[in-house]
């Protein structure tokens, strides 16, 4: 049992914690209690007064199609996005280990992209996959009309699919990496001497041991990819076109702040949260379950 | 069953040589054992007959193949290693059949031998569990299995008992012997560990520095070793050595102080040699008896069955170890017997072994 230091009087615990829980409440539990109490009241625009409406707000969002088709539009792109972000750094992670030389100038290049602030990384990439002038502009002189994500909507997810799994990438990996290197050599060695080749090691001794680290990432990636996407979004697309790139983070933000829907914006946000905890429980019992931890 | 031959063998990391030149031929079927200090290059020596290390110049052949070149799957090794290297995801059942799993080996089989294997190591009841729910001694006789399914050429052992408390080494020890008599692989043994290595070879091999020092049975290398390290290093406590020069009848001891009658062959006068004598060579008398050297009790450590007794010559260490029962104490003098033929001599330059105070040599006139 690990030994651990506690303080004799119970006060002086609660001291030191009171700077954190009051953070925590300020930016947290009142603002996600006002957005309860605003889903469950008519906001007036300018301020002045509300109205209870109770379940009213909840009930206007789920029967609308605009919304359904937002909660469709995140989920494709939490999965793409994840899925992509993790299997390039799984490779990536997976190559480094064998070859060690300069992997300390990995690990911090590999991570710059993750310090990227989502908008500006958003802007390059806007300016990279540009139909008219970036790199797709070549493809598009080979096969005219082929990529427009101003006009078609799966190219516009595609980009921001592409920009989001961009930034992850490197932050899976130092993370892969890490759980590949914590991996003792002697059982990659031992595997070698019972006669399996690169790649049967890596299914059957290399992946079950990095199977925590995989799962630790796939829930953040899933989570951030409902948050931290709104950036990439408003800068790339603005939820276009015609609501393809409208995530659910996006669409609070311009129900709320453009529309000057208040209410709906506050029930979309209990939603997306309410979402994220389900997501976080459901793998946390039923992923969780096949994770060897050591 | 597998002859190794080793011819030449260097290895290099970056710019830093660790092992210079092996030349070594283990038979089919022998134990031998190769003894020396950290970073000798002894465990670099068995990665590379394993196939874990890159060869960096020479030869190694298994059974006459030279094997420089394959893969450590094909070299018919097996390895026990120092940590066990249990799959830390897999019952002890998956951990041993593994390698049969890897090589496609039908599951009613595989079951077969993993039971038998389990029975020779009393591991039967335990084929469920993961390592982690495992005793350290439990973990190295699954190594152990690990390594015996596949019935290799040869077998490999990186230290394998060096984790384990003194009284499960021992009797792990036996059990390696036990098996090796029984399975009769040719078996390459790595330690630091010199009790180790004398209980469980049949050839010793002494490295230090990156070569060889001495290849003999464990008798040979203690009654004869072929360099002061060799000397110094196998045997507890360690062989006494004190610094001399030849002079015409006998040897100068510790820069004149102290010297020695005794008949010499065939060393010229004036040759600076380093006179080696083992702990329990050395016989106690009285101090002032003649022929003796004096020298002041420094500490006694008694332990059952004899006492070592560190003595102080003259400011340089000496040991002695007796089952006498004497009991001297710190401070007190006492003579030190040393008879000529229980000397060893070693260049002082070199520290070669020079052979020239026969054990026939008579009883020194005194």
């Amino acid at each position: 049992m690990e030994k651990r230091v506690t303080f004799g009087k119970w006060t002086i615990g609660i001291l030191f914690a009171v700077p954190q829980l009051l953070l925590i409440f300020t930016f947290f539990y009142w603002p996600a209690g006002q957005a309860v109490y605003w889903s469950l009241t008519l906001q007036q625009p300018w301020g002045g007064g509300n109205i209870w409406v109770g379940l009213d707000n909840f009930r206007s969002i789920l029967s609308n199609a605009d919304y359904w088709n937002s909660i469709t539009a995140s989920l494709v792109f939490a999965g793409i996005s994840t899925g992509l972000a993790m299997f390039i750094a799984l490779v990536l992670a997976a190559l480094t280990d064998r070859q060690l030389a300069g992997s300390r100038l990995y690990r911090v290049v590999l991570i710059w992209p993750y310090g990227i602030a989502a908008p500006a990384l958003a802007m390059a990439f806007r300016f990279i996959l540009a139909p008219e002038a970036g790199f797709m502009a070549v493809v598009n002189q080979v096969w005219p009309g082929f990529w427009d994500p101003g006009l078609d909507g799966a190219d516009a997810m595609a980009s921001i699919i592409v920009a989001f799994s961009w930034k992850y990438v490197g932050y899976n990996f130092i993370f892969f990496l890490a759980a590949f290197q914590a991996i003792p050599r002697s059982l990659i060695e031992a595997a070698a001497m019972d006669g399996s080749g690169v790649i049967r090691r890596f299914w059957d001794i290399q992946f079950p041991l990095i199977t925590p680290t995989i799962f630790f990432l796939l829930v953040i990636n899933i989570t951030e990819s409902f948050q931290d996407s709104f950036g990439i979004v408003d800068i790339m697309t603005a939820g276009g076109p015609a609501n393809a790139t409208n995530l659910m983070v996006y669409k609070i933000y311009s129900d709320g702040f453009k529309g000057l829907d208040y209410s709906g914006a506050a029930a979309q946000s209990i939603i997306l949260m309410l979402l994220i905890i389900v997501l976080t429980i459901f793998q946390f019992r039923f992923i969780e379950r096949r994770v060897h931890y050591r | 069953m597998a002859s190794i031959t080793i011819r030449g063998i260097k290895k290099n990391y970056a710019k830093t040589q660790v092992v210079h030149g092996v030349d070594l031929d283990f038979a089919s079927g022998e134990f031998v054992v190769i003894l020396g200090p950290s970073g000798c290059g002894k465990s670099t020596l068995l990665r590379m007959i394993a196939g874990l290390e890159e060869i960096s110049g020479g030869e190694i052949a298994i059974d006459g193949t030279v094997v420089n070149k394959l893969e450590p799957r094909e070299r018919g090794c097996a390895m026990v290693f120092q940590n066990y290297a249990l799959y830390p995801h897999m019952s002890v059942s998956q951990n041993i059949g593994y390698s049969l799993k890897v090589a496609g080996v039908p599951s009613a089989e595989r079951q077969q031998r993993i039971q038998a294997v389990a029975r020779t190591l009393e591991l039967e009841h335990l084929l469920d569990r993961k390592p982690m729910a495992l005793s350290g001694g439990q973990r190295q006789r699954v190594a152990m299995g690990r390594a015996m399914i596949r019935e290799p050429k040869v077998f490999l052992f990186d230290e394998p008992l060096s984790n384990l408390d003194a009284k499960l080494r021992v009797q792990m020890r036996s059990e390696i012997r036990k098996l090796h008599r029984r399975l009769n692989a040719t078996s390459v043994f790595v330690t630091h560990d010199q009790v180790e290595a004398m209980t469980l070879a049949d050839r010793l091999v002494v490295m230090n520095g990156g070569r060889v020092e001495q290849v003999g049975t464990p008798g040979e290398i203690y009654t004869r070793p072929a360099s002061r390290f060799v000397a110094t290093f196998v045997g507890a406590p360690a062989m006494n050595i004190l610094e001399g020069t030849v002079d015409l009848d006998g040897l100068s001891l510790l820069g004149g102080s102290r010297r020695l009658a005794m008949a010499r062959a065939g060393l010229p006068v004036g040759t600076k040699v380093a006179m080696g004598i083992r702990p329990e060579a050395v016989r106690l008398v009285a101090p002032g008896t003649a022929g003796a050297l004096d020298a002041t009790v420094d500490l006694v450590e008694e332990l059952g069955a004899g006492r070592v007794i560190y003595v102080d010559l003259d400011g340089a260490p000496f040991s002695v170890m007796t089952s006498e029962a004497v009991h001297p104490e710190p401070g007190s003098q006492v003579g030190l017997k040393i008879s000529p033929e229980d000397m060893h001599f070693f260049s002082s330059e070199t520290g070669a072994r020079l052979d020239v105070f026969k054990a026939s040599v008579p009883e020194p006139a005194l």
